[in-house]
């Protein structure tokens, strides 16, 4: 039998990833602690290098390889640029602050490009197998990144406790779908769906798989009551690596949930419908009324994180492209307003100096008024107050509820959003209402600079026209479906 | 459109544009610059929505100064606005307003002048665009952003307990604003995908639906209008404003809420109106009688204010549910009115107030001694506050009255109280505060109103006075759509 090699080029890119990556561990040996800013300079550069690769082969039309265990459609490459640009942007955004705490190693780099390898892979899965190894990936760097600085004990614990739930939700997934394999004779995401189509295999059996992978992504999205790592492990890591747990993996969790759920297990619908609608609200109305109680702004953050994957799960349930488009455009907003609050604690923070609480953003208007009014947007935004972007989502994916006759669903979504208003407005009350604490100066790169007021006027400028974002995750689920 | 010029837009983003270039004056340094930016603004905001009335059609009951574009396609959401003769005098009080606020402020404030006098340029072209939006979800962003502003003003620059006022008053409308969002969604998928106001004026619905909707709608006017008993915001929220914040709240954000009924809750859901209008009548009654005693026993003057505008816009509601020409006109006459009178009342509290920094009405008395010209002004808004035949605070009542008296004799008996409490709560205040011997050293030390000051109070007085002498220009304008209102609101949508 001749062996046939594989059609490479729907992933050229993951293979330069991959290939850079071990450029850059060689290329750090060599340049040492002082001149690591080439090894920032050459991972931006790798970015750079995936998005373009990414964007010439883009096109409209599906193609598969590795004998179907891999796919590059329209969703998969708009993910992917995405998440090369959050990447990169969590690299402007954290630089100062990991070298100021020591932990701007080579390995810093290697293991953020290695999870962003995760991530592609996860984005490009149509096998369960596949979609198992990029989630691994991922995984197992950001459990590396959050113990980087191994001398700290809370970020030590907090990658304990990461490593063990994140294992065990390996585990349930794993199991999963052993369960689906067992009862359709494949892991191909398309055979899978064939099969649960015309009813083959044993519905019991597929269902307890069922359960188990819905667990599994529960965990993955923080979802309640899955939820207990994320406010741990926000808190314990160091702001740079929270930013980066925070932002593009979400990225790889929509792929995730669309591979493995619509895609792979679409036909069965009626029976994960129930169980998303159940993760929804408690995590709405968990992670909302838990905020309210935190003094520490990451904790307050990982909360707020899980309402709002609340929210993201909403849009799933009504399980049509609207949903999934809305859902997606949920999370493009939602890292976009990670991204700038995560970089607004690290701007406060100083070498010696960790902004941890929600005081700390105390008298900020008086202290900067720009990146007080920048915060402001921000915060506006997570609570879902027009103009701003945050808005939007939240609207795009209540509409799609309501579209599917979940009416009283959307109804509990917008209380426990109300809810969630407060300990977003608390904020704004520290920073306008109260004076500071200190008058520091707060001293910021100018690269910084120009990217946290992008950021911030991003969230504005999409509020008032929408239109480009939506439009872009229309595009990738109708072009994918 | 006029001649083809976009005149609606030009009133709506003029002030917010106006509004940034304030802000961007920067800190306190440039202080007068921002003054008077900021003044300039608002003085253009109000010429350029002066051919608003003048070219303004009042034969018709149709939308005018149309403009429509597509927003964002993903929902069929389109930036489309327009006036009708409901919409178009509460744009011109909102821009008549404006300078007022500006120059209340000018000496005040003198912390964060740039933030403060941006936001109410903000909030003024924010305002407008709720007046003209004629696309649900455009109009449910205005609504919402004109929060903003407002909750930073009230907890910036207010008083002792500014914080939990401002929070309150930020999470209690947009309680009643989420709901109404979900309305709309409703609305948008039962209409087939569109978010147009006109639309759903159309559009039948079923009665269930409709009282839903209704109690939707209602959750989030009630709240801003504010009715009892969810009026609880407004006191707080009044006290701890300053009085630019105290200003604009009652002339101008109270309005919305009155402005939601007429053009949501009654042309898009008639039947549930009709159904649930007896409700209504007694809600409304409730804020105007027991709110009007609770009004007597204040002892804060802005408190006192407050309470007595809960009262006042009990009419607006009251007139609105009557269902006759009476009472629609009646109220919205009581809305414009009611914006001039509780503005200057506040403006007069807030004179008192930048002089001896107390609310009190103990802490006052015999200011007519040492404040001859200030007092005659307040004795004038006073009057106007209890309804004196002559000033616009009457024009409005009475017609309210009148309407109430064709449906229900004793809801026209009840309503007719308020010209009772109305005038005992407020000549009652005056009489502590201004009559007397003088009460203590520091009203001793108190000096008459300044230039300033008297321009604001007397532009404010000539408004009274003109508009309870002389209603026509006002009424005139409104006739045609309050007719066709009446009308649509009589037919059936089941």
């Amino acid at each position: 039998m001749n062996f046939i090699p594989p059609d490479f080029t729907p992933a050229y890119s993951e293979i330069f990833l991959l290939v850079m990556v071990c450029v850059v561990m060689l290329v750090d040996l060599a340049t040492g602690e002082k001149r690591r800013y080439i090894t920032y300079l050459l991972t931006q550069a790798i970015l750079l290098g995936c998005a373009f690769l990414t964007f010439i082969s883009f096109s409209t039309e599906t193609t598969y390889t590795f004998s179907g265990m891999f796919v590059d459609d329209a969703m998969a490459d708009i993910l992917k640029i995405m998440v090369y640009i959050t990447v990169s942007a969590v690299l402007v955004y954290s630089y100062t602050y990991v070298k100021e705490r020591g932990i701007l190693t080579g390995e810093f780099f290697s293991l953020i490009l290695f999870a962003t390898l995760g991530m592609m892979v996860m984005i490009s899965a149509s096998h369960f197998l596949t979609l198992y190894i990029g989630l691994e990936l991922l995984s197992l760097s950001l459990y590396a990144l959050v113990a980087l600085k191994r001398d700290s004990i809370v970020a030590t614990e907090a990658a304990m406790k990461f490593f063990v739930l994140g294992a065990l939700a390996s585990g349930f997934l794993l199991y999963g779908m052993s369960m689906v394999y067992g009862a359709t004779g494949s892991l191909h995401v398309s055979k899978v769906a064939e099969a649960i189509q015309n009813g083959v295999g044993n519905h019991e059996v597929l269902v307890i798989g069922l359960v188990f992978i819905v667990a599994g992504i529960g965990f993955k999205l923080s979802a309640v009551p899955f939820h207990m790592w994320a406010p741990d492990v926000y808190q314990g890591a160091p702001t740079a690596i929270t930013l980066f747990i925070g932002s593009a993996p979400k990225f790889a969790a929509f792929a995730f949930v669309m591979r493995l759920l619509i895609e792979g297990m679409g036909g069965m619908v009626t029976d994960w419908q129930g169980m998303l609608v159940i993760l929804a609200v408690l995590s709405m109305a968990v992670g909302n009324i838990a905020a309210i109680a935190q003094t520490n702004i990451k904790r307050m953050l990982a909360y707020s994180t899980i309402s709002h994957m609340g929210f993201l799960i909403l849009g799933f349930i009504s399980a049509d492209w609207n949903g999934y488009s809305s859902s997606l455009f949920y999370v493009f907003t939602y890292v976009l307003m990670t991204l700038g609050i995560f970089a607004m604690i690290m701007i406060l923070s100083r070498s010696g100096f960790e902004a941890e609480n929600i005081s700390d953003f105390k008298g900020l208007s008086k202290r900067n008024s720009w990146y007080a009014f920048m915060t402001m947007l921000i915060m506006f935004s997570l609570a879902g107050i027009p103009p701003m972007v945050g808005f939007y989502a939240k609207f795009a994916v209540l509409q799609a509820v309501v579209n599917a006759g979940f009416i009283w669903l959307a109804i509990a979504a917008v209380i426990f959003s109300l809810i969630g208003a407060f300990y977003y407005l608390r904020i704004v009350k520290f920073m306008y209402f109260d004076a500071p604490d200190t008058e520091d100066p707060i001293i910021v790169n100018n690269d910084v600079k120009v990217l946290i007021s992008a950021n911030g006027l991003a969230v504005l400028a999409l509020g008032i026209f929408p239109q480009s974002l939506m439009g872009l995750s229309l595009y990738a689920i109708q072009n994918s479906m | 459109m006029l001649f083809g010029f976009p005149l609606l837009s030009l009133i709506i983003w003029l002030p917010i544009l106006v509004g940034i270039a304030v802000l961007a004056t920067g800190g306190d340094r440039n202080a007068q610059l921002a003054r008077w930016i900021a003044f300039a603004g608002s003085i253009m905001g109000f010429l350029v929505a002066i051919p608003l009335y003048t070219e303004f059609d009042a034969a018709t009951s149709a939308m005018q100064f149309v403009e429509n574009r597509t927003w964002f396609q993903r929902f069929n959401v389109n930036y489309h606005i327009g006036v009708d003769g409901i919409s178009m005098p509460l744009i011109l009080l909102n821009c008549f307003t404006t300078p007022l606020v500006v120059i209340a402020g000018w000496q005040v404030i003198q912390t964060r002048v740039s933030q403060y006098m941006g936001a109410f340029l903000l909030m003024s072209g924010i305002v407008n665009g709720v007046f003209a939006s004629l696309d649900a979800v455009l109009f449910y962003v205005f609504w919402e952003a004109s929060l903003i502003p407002m909750f930073l003003i009230i907890g910036i620059w207010g008083g002792p307990n500014r914080v939990y006022a401002a929070i309150k008053f930020f999470l209690y409308t947009l309680l009643g604003s989420l709901l109404m969002l979900i309305a709309f969604i409703y609305l948008y998928q039962s209409s087939g995908g569109s978010f147009s106001i006109e639309d759903y004026h159309q559009q039948p619905i079923p009665f269930k639906s409709q009282v839903l909707i209704f109690i939707a709608f209602l959750l989030a006017f009630a709240v801003k209008v504010p009715m009892w008993p969810v009026h609880t915001w407004l006191p707080d929220a009044h006290v701890e404003a300053p009085t630019g914040g105290s200003v604009v709240l009652a002339a101008i954000m109270l309005k919305l809420g009155g402005y939601g009924f007429l053009r949501f809750s009654l042309p898009i859901t008639p039947d549930a109106s009709h159904y649930l209008a007896e409700m209504m009548i007694v809600l409304s009654l409730i804020a105007v009688v027991y709110i009007g005693l609770i009004a007597l026993m204040q002892t804060d003057m802005k408190k006192l204010i407050a309470y007595s505008s809960v009262a006042h816009m009990g009419f607006v509601t009251l007139g609105f549910f009557l269902f006759n020409a009476y009472g629609i006109e009646g109220a919205m006459v009581q809305m414009i009115s009611h914006g001039f009178i509780s503005g200057a009342m506040f403006l007069c509290v807030g004179v008192l107030y930048d002089r001896l920094h107390s609310r009190q009405i103990a802490d006052y008395g015999g200011v007519v001694n040492k404040m001859p010209i200030f007092a005659a002004f307040f004795m004038l808004f006073a009057m106007a506050n209890a309804g004196l035949p002559g000033t616009s605070g009457f024009v409005g009542e009475f017609m309210v009255i009148m309407g109430a008296v064709k449906v229900n004799f004793w809801y026209a008996f009840l309503a007719a109280t308020t010209l009772i409490f109305g005038a005992a709560y407020t000549l009652w205040m005056y009489k502590r505060v201004i009559f007397g011997a003088v009460a203590t050293p520091a009203v001793e030390g108190l000096h008459d109103i300044s230039k300033r000051e008297f321009v604001l109070l007397a532009i404010l007085a000539i408004a009274v006075l003109w508009l309870g002498v002389y209603p026509f220009p006002l009424t005139e304008v409104m006739h045609a759509s309050v007719e066709n209102l009446l009308e649509h609101v009589g037919n059936s949508k089941l």
